[in-house]
């Protein structure tokens, strides 16, 4: 049986913390934190020099900083993040100890290795292939490699997330069923493996073929199973940062799901949909049906959104109910208003749940329309679409938990409270600008990931609409405000771990909120707030989707 | 709360609340709709995806462009002498991309439907249309054919919006519409 020391008390929290975990989750985390910053550094670079009044770097140090800044931050700086979320969601919410600690380090550091070799060789300046990596365009054999030791790593990770899981279930350490976050870190955690399957499946013969091995590496194959990595690794994101938030409501307000039932029955329409959407990448592609098409971009039939929009209400109805139950009972919006927003934890995770809905969520689903990603495919509006994902989304969140981890996890209080109150604001302010000036610049036909917006050096003369050029500019300001706000963050976060007060007792109660043991009243609506924000935001819904279509009737025709 | 096991151990019996039932259901309608709306458009819609697409090398392609040219040249333009030529309405007419241009420049009639084919001699290239705004995946050894339709008149960019290397952002075609 595990000793008593294997385990400590967090003073905070009253969470029991296994030692073995709370060093890797210590670990994985500031190492995202690392390659946040780096990876956002890369990201203003290439917001600068998409800005034509600044044009900052030249044409190929775009290329490299463009590759180097999607593969930092939509793989490393997630997965890292992840994995520390998984064992935090089995291990410490468990009050288990993790499996095999000693393999969590051999993962980590694959995941360290592969991550410094890819960079390296991007860096270096000859594998400036893109985060896609398309063949033919051929990549140095080591930026493959990297990939690959990168994805053993977070599989070794997966693993042991489900390993403790079973470990908890046999020693007992929690009674009934695993609470809902863990559950959305195990609905994480099976896309991811899915996700690392369709990596290893593309990458191991990409290796290959870039050391010659084998001659001939189909591409249009290859991107239906790089989809399957690319885009799947985008909805450990979107799991993993709804069990964040689903954690916060929690952790803030001791709010408790509405109902587990439909939270849980939303989590599980991801692990059978969310994962097969590879296709919204693969929309104008020749050679695949249109029926290929319809079922895999809707994920079966939209049932993974219909998941996500679940969620949408649940979020927000469980910190709702949780507030009424406190007292906030005027109106329909008193618990809103009266929410600590100088708090980053909420504060954070508010504006992450509404930007993912509002930005990321509809263009998403708005774009994933056969017919209606003819406008779209490849045009700057697609890398807005993803920054009002992943950047105001999933980074927000895990920002936002970071923000609770750093005393449970490191025993110390935030420095610069002023600073960290506001960081929030700053980074959602700013990226959820640059998804708006990014997709209103696609929607003029800008295309992503090109230099030269005068196309100076071409045969031919195009102009794109002045508006294309004023709306790269307020990106290139937005980006400015966003990098203010990551480089907050990682001055609070750092500062915090390093010189940071100690924790002694619970300044505050700890968030005395056991509050709500059981609601669920068929008869009576008692989240009318959170329902008349879920209805503003169908009717967007609405109106811009088919705002689209009406666009599209006014185009050529084709058929 | 959710950072712990379910209160209540038998939890998939408990009510649901009366907001989420009405969510869930107006949002499922919502999402059957949108996805009767694809199926919809291929039937009703003007804007759509062939699928039509052959196997071929980009030798045997490129001989079928230098066909096409040879036959239809009415004239060169751009600081490349790119060939412009006018195809007949309703015939095939091809496309080339390449490091790092769109061979040749087309000339269509408005309101007249040509059977386009594009496809790459080399790495992936975009085919984006401005201001049109029709972007289309080219590979190499795909032929995709679709059938346009111009419905305005006038010169548009083919901008290319797949990255393929360091003079991608050069890599710009023409394409005319003209009244009849």
């Amino acid at each position: 049986m595990a000793a008593a020391a294997e385990f400590r008390t967090c003073p905070l929290t009253g969470l029991k913390l296994h030692r073995g975990a709370e060093a890797l989750i210590k670990a994985n985390a500031v190492t995202a934190i690392v390659v946040l910053a780096v990876g956002g550094l890369f990201g203003l670079l290439v917001a600068l020099t998409r800005w034509p009044a600044v044009k900052l770097l030249p044409a190929d140090m775009f290329y490299l900083a463009l590759t180097a800044h999607g593969i930092d931050i939509l793989i490393v700086w997630c997965i890292f993040f992840e994995v520390a979320l998984m064992y935090f969601a089995s291990s410490t919410l468990l009050g288990s100890r993790l499996a095999t600690p000693k393999l969590g380090w051999v993962g980590y550091g694959l995941m360290v290795l592969g991550a410094a070799v890819t960079n390296w060789k991007v860096l270096e300046g000859n594998s400036s292939v893109m985060m896609t990596s398309y063949v033919p365009m051929q990549a140095d054999p080591l930026f493959y490699l990297g990939l690959i030791l990168f994805a053993v790593g977070a599989l070794i990770a997966c693993f042991i997330f489900l390993g403790t899981l079973v470990i908890a279930k046999e020693e007992k350490t929690y009674q009934g069923s695993i609470p809902l976050v863990t559950f959305g870190a195990l609905v994480a955690c099976i896309i991811a493996v899915y996700t690392i399957a369709s990596g290893a499946i593309i990458l191991i013969p990409t290796f290959l073929w870039s050391i010659g091995l084998i001659s001939h590496i189909d591409p249009l194959m290859y991107k239906i199973i790089w989809w399957g990595m690319g885009h799947s690794s985008q909805q450990i994101n979107v799991a993993a940062h709804i069990a964040v938030w689903y954690a916060i409501a929690a952790i803030v307000f001791g709010a408790k799901p509405l109902s587990e039932k439909v939270s849980r029955t939303a989590f599980l329409l991801y692990v059978f949909f969310l994962q097969i959407a590879s296709a919204h990448h693969l929309l104008v592609e020749p050679g695949l049906s249109s029926s290929y098409k319809i079922f895999n971009t809707s994920y079966g039939m939209y049932l993974a959104v219909l998941g996500s929009m679940i969620h949408g209400l649940t979020v927000p109805g469980c910190i709702e109910a949780a507030q009424r139950a406190k007292g906030f009972n005027n109106g329909l919006f008193e618990w809103l208003r009266k929410a600590p927003w100088g708090n980053p934890v909420f504060s954070g995770m508010f504006l992450s749940l509404v930007l993912f809905g509002f930005l990321g969520g509809i263009s998403g689903v708005t774009m994933g329309v056969e017919q209606i990603n003819i406008m779209i495919h490849n045009t700057i509006y697609v890398p807005g679409h993803f920054h009002g994902t992943v950047a105001v989304g999933t980074t927000l969140a895990f920002m936002a938990i970071t923000y609770f981890l750093v005393p449970v996890l490191f025993g110390r209080e935030l420095i610069m409270p002023g600073l960290a109150k506001i960081q929030p604001y700053l980074f959602g302010l700013g990226m959820g600008g640059a998804s708006l000036f990014m997709m209103g610049a696609g929607t003029l036909g800008v295309s992503r990931r090109h230099w030269d917006l005068a196309f100076s050096d071409a045969p031919h003369a195009f102009e794109y609409p002045a508006a294309a050029y004023l709306l790269l500019g307020l990106n290139g300001i937005s980006a400015i405000i966003a990098t203010i706000g990551g480089i907050a963050f990682v001055v609070v976060i750092v500062g915090s771990v390093l010189f940071g007060k100690p924790v002694v007792a619970p300044k505050v109660a700890p968030p005395a909120a056991p509050a709500i043991t059981q609601h669920g009243n068929a008869a009576a609506m008692s989240v009318p707030g959170t329902f008349t924000l879920a209805m503003i935001f169908l009717v967007c819904f609405v109106l811009y989707y088919f705002v689209n279509w009406k666009y599209l009737a006014s185009t050529w025709g084709m058929s | 709360m959710s950072i712990s096991p379910p209160s209540q151990k038998i939890w998939w019996r408990e009510p649901i609340e009366k907001a989420e039932i009405v969510w869930v259901a107006l949002a499922l309608v919502w999402c059957l709709i949108m996805f009767a709306m694809m199926p919809l458009w291929h039937l009703k819609g003007s804007q759509n995806m062939s699928n039509e697409a052959y196997r071929i090398s980009p030798e045997a392609f490129q001989e079928k462009v230098e066909a096409m040219v040879s036959k239809y040249k009415v004239g060169t333009t751009g600081k490349a002498d790119t060939p412009v030529v006018h195809p007949p309405p309703g015939s095939d007419v091809y496309l080339m991309a390449r490091l790092w241009d769109w061979y040749p420049v087309l000339e269509l009639e408005k309101d007249k439907s040509y059977r386009v084919h594009i496809s790459s001699l080399d790495w992936q290239h975009g085919f984006s249309l401005q201001p049109a705004n029709i972007n289309l995946q080219v590979h190499p050894g795909i032929d995709m054919v679709v059938t346009l339709t111009p419905t305005t008149t006038g010169e548009f960019g083919i901008v290319c919006n797949e990255f393929c290397g360091i003079g991608h952002h050069s890599m710009l075609g023409k394409l005319r519409v003209v009244g009849k």
